[in-house]
């Protein structure tokens, strides 16, 4: 092969020419009337001779350049630096015999000087501290209005495909059922079968004080179908899906596939949104029921472990005492719960720039944002359900 | 005769059952600008990585100042990546951190310097990248691609690399832009005594900057030579490329520009 002519050229002239430069070192002494640089004056030997070359002093500084073997930028800005230093305090430093290469270099480095010309930002007044606080509402006020259009667009959208039907997305819909209502059950039953658990271990344990262990019915039955199974379900499913909506259509927003969509005539509202939406609006409240009835099934076999309460008679009080109201005031959350969720999802994906860091922080926005409008929502309704006294 | 500075011999590079490389030889001189170029699917990029260390070869040598770049102790090839320096595509910038934060991670790397100092390398790069004093402050998303590219050149600078790999250098950018950075090339090569590795598509660039072309294809070197070694070989692909349109009207703007 050709290799081993080229290799000892290597071997004699390239390793013994070329130290590694780890071990560069630049030196300065006195050199008749000025002084001497020798070594390398590079940004590795820099930070060592840097103390040396600021501190030459008298009105004119000469410099012998004639033993340096190697120079940088950063060395030739350290020359530079110190010439421009001693010009402006009426001195001068005269480099002598330097090399062309090296004179070139720093020539180069002198013309490429940066010029600053950032304004030093004023310290922070107290007006600026309203103005914030002003654009931190208007900007929130803007949120908001950002959300209901959201939600006005897929309502106007969904009368338009009841009138289209035929532009509807049926296998989108189905996709996204199966994505976030099938593929959750395993997680919402297991959580609700745990919530039932819990409520009635420590529901025994507060009401046997009295004698009324036979109460941890009612209160298993109302806390889950009133508010915890829906409530809860809502905080899984806002975790999960408003953060893959975000992720999903952010993704597609990032690279301009949206906009693609609506240069092909496709409406991105009809088939991005509505599907989504759509699905949840579905499957929300089923896995509510889901979580509602593992959660009763959790609660009966606590009872009947720690409090001796037989399934029949569990499910005998439970039909008995426990109105229907309970569960249609769960039931009726759940699709409250689902445009929020999917709105807060579909509009937070929306708002992804061209970056992908814009994605990862709309994400867990998407997520924040959406985990906190169903607790929100749910305080409102329970204020709603007890004036007017259900 | 000039120095190798980078020495490639019987290079294999496979990705499952499909063969790149394939005993793959390349010298790179010192001081020179290498141009590299080969139709798509021919490995330019893959060869730039290995040879940035980035991907091991399944086969063959390489030889970087004269050292074995594959078989070395780890602190030695560290030695060797710092004098070296990689330009990627679209700078490959850490978006987290502004564009002098960007120039001032590998002067941070190297220790010693003091925070000032740092601050004011870091410009000074910037500078000679030919970016605005402004810019340092900046995001890389609030730059364009051409000042994204510049930004990403001024880090592969930071330390003074004795070679420079640019990846595409010019794709992307506008003629105007793609000739301003043409001539920043040859400029910071010339001045700084830069050993450069580009891996293009564009002719203008191969003209302008280059003082040696190498020819990728049937997943070797083909041939390396001057731009005008170029015009008088046979082989149909290197033909097409050299004498195609693009190519023709390339040289003749070149020639009425001389």
């Amino acid at each position: 092969m050709s290799d081993a002519p080229s290799r000892n050229i290597d071997d004699t002239s390239l390793t013994a020419a070329q130290p590694l430069r780890r071990s560069e070192r630049a030196h300065m002494h006195k050199s008749g009337d000025g002084w001497a640089l020798s070594g390398a004056l590079t940004v590795r030997s820099l930070p060592e001779i840097l103390p040396q070359i600021e501190a030459l002093s008298g009105d004119l500084v000469a410099l012998d350049m004639d033993a340096l073997d190697m120079l940088d930028t950063a060395g030739a800005y350290a020359l530079v630096r110190l010439q421009k230093r001693l010009d402006q305090a009426q001195r001068r430093l005269v480099l002598a015999r330097t090399r062309p290469d090296h004179a070139a270099l720093l020539e180069r480095v002198a013309q490429s000087l940066p010029k600053p010309d950032t304004v030093q930002q004023p310290p922070r007044s107290f007006g600026q501290i309203f103005e914030t606080l002003g654009r931190k509402t208007v900007e929130m006020v803007r949120f908001l209005g950002a959300l209901h259009a959201m939600l006005g667009l897929f309502l106007a959208r969904l009368v338009y495909l009841i009138r289209h039907p035929s532009e509807f997305r049926m296998t989108a819909l189905v996709h996204h059922c199966d994505q976030v209502g099938w593929k959750a059950v395993p997680i919402v039953a297991l959580m609700g079968f745990l919530i039932g658990v819990v409520l009635a271990f420590q529901g025994s344990v507060q009401l046997r004080q009295f004698g009324a262990e036979i109460f941890v019915v009612d209160l298993i039955a109302i806390s889950i179908l009133r508010e915890l199974g829906i409530l809860l379900t809502a905080i899984i499913v806002a975790g999960r899906t408003a953060s893959s909506y975000t992720a999903a259509i952010g993704s597609m927003k990032m690279r301009e596939e949206i906009d693609a969509m609506r240069t092909l005539a496709i409406d991105p509202a009809i088939a991005l949104f509505v599907p989504r939406i759509l699905a949840l609006l579905i499957v929300l409240p089923i896995l509510g029921m889901i979580a509602n009835l593992t959660g009763l099934l959790g609660g009966a076999m606590m009872a009947w472990i720690e409090l001796g309460i037989s399934p029949g008679m569990f499910l005998s009080r439970l039909l008995d005492d426990t109105s229907i109201d309970h569960v249609i005031v769960g039931f009726v959350k759940g699709p409250v719960f689902a445009l929020i969720i999917g709105v807060i999802g579909c509009h937070a994906g929306m708002q992804v720039g061209g970056n992908a860091e814009s994605l990862g922080a709309q994400t867990s926005s998407a997520v924040v944002r959406a985990i906190f409008m169903v607790i929100v929502a749910d305080a409102l309704f329970s204020v709603f359900f007890a004036i007017m006294g259900i | 005769m000039p120095e190798t500075v980078i020495e490639l011999r019987g290079i294999v590079n496979q990705f499952g059952t499909h063969r790149v490389h394939d005993n793959l030889d390349l010298d790179v001189y010192r001081g020179e600008v290498l141009g590299v170029v080969g139709g798509s699917g021919t490995g330019k990029s893959v060869l730039l990585r290995t040879i940035a260390g980035l991907r091991p070869p399944q086969g063959g040598s390489i030889r970087i100042f004269g050292q074995d770049a594959l078989n070395c102790p780890e602190s030695e090839r560290r030695a060797i990546d710092m004098r070296m320096g990689v330009m990627f595509q679209d700078g490959a910038l850490f978006s987290s951190l502004t564009v002098r934060e960007n120039v001032e991670v590998p002067l941070r790397n190297l220790g010693g310097l003091d925070r000032q100092l740092r601050r004011e390398l870091a410009d000074l790069k910037i500078a000679m990248s030919g970016l605005p004093y402004f810019a340092g402050d900046k995001y890389p998303s609030e730059l364009s691609g051409g000042m994204r590219k510049r930004a990403g050149l001024a880090r592969a600078l930071a330390l003074d690399p004795e070679i420079v790999f640019l990846d595409e250098p010019t794709a992307g950018l506008d003629p105007i832009g793609a000739s301003a950075f043409d001539e920043l090339i040859k400029a910071l090569s010339d001045t700084l005594g830069l050993t450069v590795f580009l891996v293009t598509h564009d002719l203008d660039t191969l003209h302008a900057t280059c003082d040696r072309i190498a020819v990728l294809a049937e997943k070797r070197v083909m041939y390396t030579g001057t731009m005008q070694d170029m015009l008088h070989i046979e082989h149909p692909w290197v033909h097409e490329y050299f004498h195609g349109p693009r190519a023709r009207a390339a040289i003749e703007t070149l020639e009425r520009n001389a």
